[in-house]
């Protein structure tokens, strides 16, 4: 190792007010990252895919809406680079626009998850008592449905969208964070530093969001990044069931159901959609373990 | 063991309760009318009042949920608006075929799974190792109902190995006589449609089994990674013990705990992924009975079906809480 990465590693740059003074454990945290193979495979496909629903009308080639009846079902070629579909919509165009929608439920209904279910089990770890016990027995009757069920009986209320598949998708995922930051507050609660806390004056509140949400961080991002994966496919499985979203939005489960009864004269139409489905959930997964390892070394390799 | 077993029990009541809750929840929590949900805009204002009348829908809310809450006691799951017929009836064949089909799967899953586990744990960092927990890996990730179509296409369409869909050749039906056409099958001594029975199996059950399988064999490797380690291994080697008997005897035993828990989720997660299998191999299972139902709005149906399948659901979990003991004899329940 250079001196002057040494030293540049020491000293804070001149910019940094006090509060960015302390990067140590998150830079520590993102070197051990970077090191771990399988995660920046995983980040990459991530990226890959962010990028792709990013850039969509720069990269795609045709209108993804746009048939043209006389190419139907076409194989892939220099043109049509996945082929085209039954209605003569280019596929290509149509998966790039379907990252679009899977990214964005997948992401969406994590963030509505981890937020509701985040409050939720801050306040029965917290005020503990019948406040919790209410709040745990609700996370237990939501968890003994198997998720893409309740997320049916939710759309089968609200009726089919891409919007709600949404909100089904959260809903049915909220008992997982609520459990997870209700054990850590449990177990944060008991800390001496919150008692110093309290000892100083801090109200509640204070300790709450100042003290124990963010020690609390870590568990959540890394159960959020697997939560993105899990998100993904019960979207696509929604919309592969009709109860999702509606045509003529390119979602990829929807792609699927709308192409299988040609999968024999054309695969391609079942194959492209469904492989972008697993690489994004997988490149999901893959990060999802890499940040677990990195922030819990004990269960390195598990 | 007694008191652990009525306490868990005992557990188990608000929880059936907030699921009854939930369920009957649905078609009050459909916006508007219900009856105009159900029938159409342009049912007659008869029809729908007769459908009201039919569900009770008129009455307070308190009232219908107790009548609900009564009628499930007494078994009765109520009507099908469709085909009238009482969904405690008409759901049994369905139910059968949806066990049958979860039970090859699980079978599937925790045999290849627990067996990818111990030997990727036995032979570690090994080719074996990397390839299953690849497989396990891509598993994980994999959406169902792509598998499945996927192995349609390559070994129904293309290839012609087995049946794309269904339980059994139309023209070849199966008389049923517990619902379970491979019980049926070998009851009346037809071998040649437990063949055919079994060949339609194959495909659904590995689609439905291979999310669960690969989260097993990671589960069971980790675990088991876990334990190889321990002193007593070592001391069942020292004494001369076979490897095979140290991994599968010995170690085997002390890393199922935590298999054993998967499984339980897992179990849950098949009945959940049975809905869009069994759409796509035309499984006539209670997953589709529901996803048919969602289709014609058949509200009691979906109420139903989706309690049953809860409650098969809860009840799978409570008796894996029960086989901890049977694994480790010294966990004790106060």
């Amino acid at each position: 190792m250079s001196d002057a990465f040494l030293k540049a590693d020491i000293r804070p740059s001149e910019g940094t007010v006090n509060k960015k003074a302390q990067p140590g454990p998150w830079r520590d945290a993102a070197r051990s990252f970077a090191k771990n193979k399988t995660a920046v495979v995983g980040l990459c496909l991530v990226l890959f895919f962010v990028l792709l629903a990013l850039l969509a009308p720069l990269i795609a080639p045709f209108d993804y809406k746009t048939q043209v009846l006389t190419d139907r079902l076409k194989p892939p070629s220099g043109e049509h680079w996945f082929g085209t579909d039954d209605l003569g919509r280019d596929l290509f165009s149509r998966v790039i626009y379907g990252a679009r929608i899977s990214l964005w439920v997948g992401l969406l209904s994590v963030v509505g998850s981890i937020v509701v279910g985040t409050l939720l089990g801050i306040i029965a770890g917290f005020y503990g008592k019948w406040v919790d016990m209410i709040i745990s027995r609700l996370f237990d009757i939501l968890l003994a449905f198997p998720g893409i069920l309740l997320a049916i009986a939710i759309v089968a209320i609200l009726g089919p969208s891409l919007q709600n598949a949404l909100y089904a998708i959260a809903i049915v995922n909220i008992p997982t964070y609520g459990r997870l930051v209700r054990s850590r507050v449990l177990s944060l609660r008991q800390e001496e530093f919150i008692t110093a806390a309290r000892a100083l004056g801090a109200n509640d509140g204070r300790i709450l969001f100042k003290h124990i949400l963010p020690n609390s961080l870590t568990p959540i991002i890394v159960q959020g990044t697997l939560g993105v994966a899990t998100a993904i496919i019960e979207a696509a499985g929604l919309g592969f069931l009709g109860l999702g979203a509606q045509p003529p939005d390119p979602e990829w489960g929807k792609m699927l159901s709308d192409s299988r009864q040609f999968i024999q004269t054309a695969p391609w139409t079942v194959i492209f959609p469904g492989l972008c489905i697993l690489l994004t959930s997988l490149g999901f997964n893959l990060m999802g373990d890499g940040l677990r390892d990195t922030f819990d070394p004990k269960m390195k390799g598990r | 063991m007694t008191s652990y077993v009525f306490k868990r029990l005992l557990v188990l009541i608000p929880v059936l309760l907030g699921m009854t809750i939930i369920v009957f929840s649905i078609i009050h929590a459909i916006p508007g009318d219900p009856a105009d949900t159900i029938l159409g805009e342009k049912a007659t204002e008869q029809s729908k009042q007769a459908l009201r009348d039919q569900l009770g829908l008129d009455r307070p809310w308190l009232e219908q949920y107790f009548k609900y809450l009564g009628d499930l006691l007494t078994g009765d799951l109520g009507n099908s608006i469709r085909t009238r017929a009482p969904i405690s009836e008409e759901i049994v064949p369905y139910l059968a075929a949806t066990f049958e089909l979860t039970a090859a799967s699980m079978l599937f899953a925790v045999f290849f799974g627990v067996n990818a586990g111990i030997i990727s744990a036995w032979k570690h960092n090994s080719w074996f190792d990397y390839i299953c927990m690849l497989i396990a890996l891509l598993g994980v990730s994999m959406p169902v109902f792509w598998l499945g179509l996927m192995e349609q296409w390559i070994f129904a369409n293309e290839l012609h190995w087995l049946p794309s869909s269904g339980r059994m050749n139309a023209r070849d039906p199966m008389e049923a006589v517990t619902g379970f056409y491979v019980f049926d099958a070998i009851i009346q001594g037809q071998f040649g449609q437990l063949w055919t029975v079994m060949k339609h199996l194959v495909l659904p059950a590995i689609a439905l089994g291979t999310i669960p399988m690969a989260v097993i064999a990671r589960m069971t490797r980790s675990s088991m990674l876990e334990v190889m380690q321990l002193d007593y291994v070592r001391t069942a080697r020292a004494k001369g013990l076979s490897q095979f008997a140290v991994v599968y005897r010995h170690a085997l035993k002390n890393s199922f705990i935590p298999v054993l828990t998967v499984i339980g989720i897992q179990t849950g997660a098949l009945l959940g992924g049975a809905v869009l299998t069994e759409t796509i191999f035309a499984w006539p299972g209670v997953g589709r009975y529901i996803f048919e139902a969602i289709s014609n709005r058949d509200y009691p149906v979906i109420q139903s079906g989706i309690l049953i399948v809860a409650v098969i659901f809860v009840l799978i979990n409570l008796l894996v809480d029960l086989l901890y003991v049977v694994f480790d004899p010294r966990i004790q329940y106060k």
